[in-house]
């Protein structure tokens, strides 16, 4: 582990130090300065249905110094490489709001800062991810530590040995960077990983013991799940071959972080080689439910505008397009109500553990 | 209940007013009210009768007070200020006096104690002018009698229209502190001046003489008006402070002397030294009168055919025309005009209306002028470019108007340098002080501003559907543009239609709508190209400018990023090299004006940069000239800009002024007007000065 380290950080290192040496070729002769950068939208994106992933295609955006536009974004990026290389250099990790402290200074004789906030840092690092195909991580920049995990596994971080299973019902909190290096999974031996997207209802759960029950490892992201939950999902499937199984709320937005967990994000896309998983199934709630298990109407939210475009939107994307996820949404917009998990509660404060998912699991009711 | 009420009414009227109603009929009423109690009429014609009466026009405003603009104590100083010096200004402009009028507000102290002027609420206003003086026979009604004056049975552009303001003011006085209208007038050095106090007798509008004596008075002629009101003093929007300030920009021939109530004296010297062309009055266009007024002028005309009353009694009618008008409407030309049925008379009305008439004089009117209104703008507001546009006149309802705009824009060249000076790294959340701020509208009507009910007003309306997003200037929908903007807009009429009797917006006819968003354009279309000229300069500049800036940033970057051993200089330079071949390197310095090319294209406007003044400069040029001079030296001042302008280059700029209104008249007028500057100058008494301006007036008509 220790030998590994320098050797990796040497390349990004040099690969940041490349982005001087354009600089300087390109004064030397006259040029303009210009990096490629991949473009990060759904125009710049293909789902692969053999591998079930979303992959980042070829197109690419030319960002020139000499250029009233770019000059500025140029000048950031510049700046936000010269911060990244500082880590590597130093061997440290940092979130993304102190490169941001980092690098904000006025410039010279004006009042203009380099920065003005951090939404104008934070997607220069995603260029520089992707242009330099560095994973975050390899960049030293971390995310927040926002995801839990409890269950029959054993992890060792830097040195300390910490099993899952002995953690309360607090469990441990995932830190953002995942990889062996940083994290080991010492041993395993759940049977399959659900993966919650509230924290009340990872809470509910790991309240209840339900990872001893059915000898399961839960994992919650608190919302869309972070790099770090996801990276660590993806390795307890690889590794351990646990299925996943993804508890959402049943709205447009619960949809997505399924298709996220499972093909990767359109602004990550170059990433979801390594995050997704292909093999994740939908669990809940699914639109059929409320009928299902009965929940009365009145617990259902009205869709609202929001809503029902984001629906809309979803039934176009590649990866919605199997019939089945198709007669889920379209079962969504005609219902015209979305339902979150905590509804559940109405029929009784433990539906969830004792009702609801034993019988999920029981009939395998679950979308791919 | 309602029954009831309404006999108690009556019971209690009755013995209050015993003088109208005979016993009997008290007595009458008496039973009948009795009656009402216990069946439903309550009330008969016979006592409906004896309680109506005429209502005086004072007793009707001391009512209704918020119509005149009395409504609440601020506003109310505000219109006792405004009527006093509006009168001021349209007897001197009337007389041919360069106006020097002060303004004096003082704080009344309620008690012994000295109250703050932000919280007192009584003041003393005090408005001397330099005019003709008014005889004194006349001071008590023209002071204390509402309705009562010179301008409104003539159509003719002034600023006071119906004689109610001045007497409203003092009526208003007399209501809430009980003290009577001070007056002092002196029609010249050998007249006597005379001091007067008066109240309005309320019941009958009549004015009441409380004190009449001679007094010693240092100014040789003029008038003195003092009112003592219940007021508040408050700075601000609508403030007596942005009044004086406003018609003084609308006014750069008038010397004004303010003394605000916390004692501080300001100053607003005169610019302009010429007065407005003195302007005519005219007879009623027949497009502008309604059928009951034709009426009235059928009985009182003082012709003896319709023929001739048509031709004499109106403007634009020839004796051809009033024939042929008779003819259409099948009225013989000879009948006279009190035989004219009212039948008949619905046809002649009509008939005139379609008639094709020659739109009414316009010389009835007197505009500001594009020299006057850029004069004013630069004296008062801070800006880098200056602009203003006079239409030519046009006629709603049968009056003739002029619609004049103006526009002054920027922050001034000392503030826009300032904040180079001063450079303090920005936190996140702050920005640099952005121009959200919007345009701040300043309108006028008849050369007063207008400070209440902008967004009822015609002018208001009009800058807001106004596209000035096509010049240049960003502007959310349905709001006023936005940026450091003044936007002038004056109508001049012998008849402005305001929306109330207070004066404060201007109705919304098509015609005036259409004549203001004409000049709007024209004034905005100005600001486009120079906007645009600047902008283009300073866009060459700012690219390069930043590339300027980031160069250094990002050699910093690469010098840090190869571990500090980069020969920094040296890629500076190739950078440097780079940025300026991209950036059109020396031809930026051409389009930044440093060729010291003049504002082409840009008629009656001045360009204010670091370097100085472009446009009219012999205007601005006049400007800080601090305090002019007394009148008698006006002349001499006068003079040179009667005189060609002597810079080549400037020529251009002018000449389209003359155009619009016809060269030879205002070289006309501009004769008639140094004539009369030269008799004051010559030292000629006074008195002699209402003839000059009879003798100027005789030489406009003959010439």
């Amino acid at each position: 582990m220790a030998q590994a380290k320098p050797k990796k950080n040497g390349a990004v290192a040099k690969k940041l130090v490349g982005m001087a040496d354009v600089v300087i070729a390109a004064a030397q002769r006259s040029k303009d300065p210009t990096f490629e950068i991949p473009i990060r939208a759904l125009s710049n994106v293909s789902f692969n249905p053999r591998k079930g992933l979303i992959e980042m295609g070829e197109k690419k955006q030319a960002r020139t110094f000499f250029n009233v536009g770019m000059a500025k974004k140029f000048m950031q990026t510049m700046l936000v490489a010269d911060a990244l290389a500082e880590l590597q250099q130093a061997d440290l990790t940092t979130s993304l709001r102190e490169i941001y402290y980092r690098t904000k200074h006025t410039i010279q004789d004006s009042h203009e800062n380099t920065f003005d906030t951090q939404d104008e840092s934070d997607p220069i690092i995603e260029d520089l991810e992707v242009s330099l195909i560095a994973l975050r991580e390899e960049l030293h920049v971390r995310a927040e530590n926002s995801g839990s995990i409890v269950g029959p596994v054993v992890f060792g971080d830097d040195g300390d040995r910490v099993d899952c299973a002995k953690l309360g019902k607090g469990g441990y909190s995932v830190p953002s960077i995942v990889e062996p290096e940083y994290l080991e999974i010492r041993r395993c031996t759940a049977d399959f990983l659900l993966l919650v997207e509230k924290g009340t209802q990872w809470n509910r759960l790991s309240e209840d013991k339900f990872w001893r029950r059915y000898n399961c490892v839960l994992l919650t992201g608190n919302g869309q799940p972070p790099r770090g939950v996801r990276r660590l999902a993806r390795r307890l499937h690889e590794e351990h071959k646990l299925p996943v199984y993804v508890l959402v709320d049943n709205d447009p937005w619960g949809y997505y972080i399924y298709s996220v967990v499972k093909q990767g994000s359109i602004n990550l896309a170059f990433e979801s080689q390594r995050m997704a998983i292909p093999k994740a199934k939908f669990i809940g709630l699914s639109s059929a439910d409320p009928e299902r298990y009965e929940l009365p109407r009145n617990v259902g939210i009205k869709l609202n505008e929001k809503d029902v475009t984001r629906a809309k939107e979803l039934l176009n994307y590649q990866w919605f397009q199997k019939p089945a996820w198709q007669q889920e949404i379209k079962r969504m917009l005609t219902s015209g109500l979305k339902y979150e998990l905590d509804a559940l509660a109405n029929k009784d404060f433990q539906y969830l553990t004792k009702k609801y998912l034993p019988r999920k699991l029981k009939e395998k009711d679950w979308l791919d | 209940m309602a029954t009831k009420r309404l006999s108690s009414r009556a019971e209690s009227s009755t013995p209050a007013s015993p003088s109208e109603s005979t016993e009997s009929e008290s007595a009458a009423s008496r039973n009948t009210s009795v009656a009402a109690r216990k069946s439903a009429p309550a009330v008969t014609a016979v006592e409906m009768g004896a309680r109506q009466r005429e209502i005086s026009v004072s007793e009707f405003f001391t009512k209704n007070r918020h119509l005149l603009g009395f409504d609440n104590p601020r506003k109310a100083l505000l219109t006792c200020v405004k009527e006093a010096v509006d009168n001021s200004l349209d007897a001197c402009e009337e007389a041919g006096i360069l106006p020097d009028v002060t303004v004096k507000l003082e704080v009344v102290a309620n008690g012994s104690a000295l109250v703050a002027p932000s919280q007192a609420t009584r003041f003393r206003i005090t408005v001397t002018d330099n005019g003709p003086g008014i005889v004194r026979q006349q001071i008590p009604r023209v002071f204390a009698k509402l309705l009562y004056g010179s301008k409104f049975h003539r159509m003719r552009m002034s600023r006071g229209q119906q004689g109610i303001g001045i007497s409203a003011a003092g009526m208003y006085g007399q209501l809430t502190t009980g003290k009577p209208v001070k007056v002092i007038s002196r029609t010249g050095p050998r007249a006597a001046a005379h001091y007067f106090e008066v109240q309005i007798d309320t019941k009958k509008n009549e004015p009441l003489v409380h004190e009449n004596k001679q007094i010693e008075w240092s100014q040789p002629q003029g008038t003195e008006v003092v009112l003592e009101v219940e007021g508040r003093y408050q700075k601000g929007r609508a403030s007596v402070d942005e009044w004086l300030e406003q018609t003084s920009i609308a006014n750069p021939h008038v010397r004004l002397t303010y003394s605000t109530p916390e004692g501080e004296q300001k100053n607003y010297p005169r610019t302009y030294h010429e007065l407005p062309p003195s302007p005519k009055e005219i007879k009623p266009h027949p497009y502008g009168i309604e059928f009951g007024a034709l009426l009235k002028m059928l009985q009182d005309t003082k012709s003896h055919t319709v023929a001739s009353f048509l031709a004499s009694d109106f403007c634009r009618v020839s004796p051809v025309l009033a024939e042929e008008i008779c003819k259409a409407a099948k009225l013989s030309p000879a009948i006279k005009p009190r035989e004219v049925k009212p039948h008949a008379a619905e046809t002649l009305y009509k008939t005139i209306q379609t008639t094709k008439i020659m739109a009414p004089p316009t010389n009835c009117i007197s505009p500001i002028g594009e020299k006057a209104i850029l004069s004013g703008l630069y004296k008062q507001i801070k800006g880098e470019f200056y602009t203003a546009v006079s239409r030519p006149p046009a006629v709603y309802r049968g009056y003739p108007f002029v619609i004049e705009a103006g526009l002054a824009f920027g922050k001034g060249p000392d503030e826009v340098s300032k904040p180079q000076q001063a450079a303090v790294p920005l936190a996140e959340g702050e920005d640099q002080g952005n121009d959200t701020e919007q345009a701040r509208v300043i309108r006028y009507a008849n050369r007063v501003p207008l400070l209440y009910q902008q967004s009822a007003c015609a002018t208001f309306k009009a800058v807001l559907s106004t596209t000035w997003r096509n010049y240049g200037v960003s502007q959310s929908r349905g709001a006023l543009p936005a940026g450091p903007m003044v936007i002038f807009v004056h109508m001049a009429s012998v008849w402005v239609p305001f929306t109330s009797e207070s004066k404060e917006a201007i109705a919304d006819y098509d015609e005036i709508q259409k004549e203001i968003t004409l000049a709007l354009r024209e004034a905005g279309r100005r600001l486009g190209i120079f906007l645009r000229r600047r902008e283009r300069a300073a866009s060459e500049f700012r690219r390069r400018n930043i590339f300027e800036l980031y160069i250094e940033e990002v050699v910093a970057a690469c010098n840090r990023l190869k571990g500090g051993n980069l020969p920094t200089e040296k890629l500076k330079e190739q950078l440097h090299k780079i940025a300026s071949s991209r950036t059109g390197g020396l031809k930026t310095d051409e389009a930044l004006g440093k060729t010291g090319a003049g504002p082409e294209g840009l008629p009656h406007s001045i360009i204010v940069t670091a370097e100085g003044i472009e446009g009219e400069r012999e205007i601005a040029e006049n400007v800080p000239a601090p305090g002019a001079g007394p009148v008698k030296s006006v002349s001499l001042e006068t003079a040179p800009l009667t005189k060609p302008p002597a810079k080549g280059k400037r020529t251009t700029a002018t000449a389209p002024a003359s155009k619009t209104r016809g060269p030879a008249s205002r070289e006309k007028r501009k004769a008639g007007q140094q004539e009369l500057f030269a008799e004051a100058a010559e030292g000629k008494k006074a008195p002699a000065r209402k003839n000059a301006s009879k003798a100027a007036a005789a030489t406009r008509k003959r010439t």
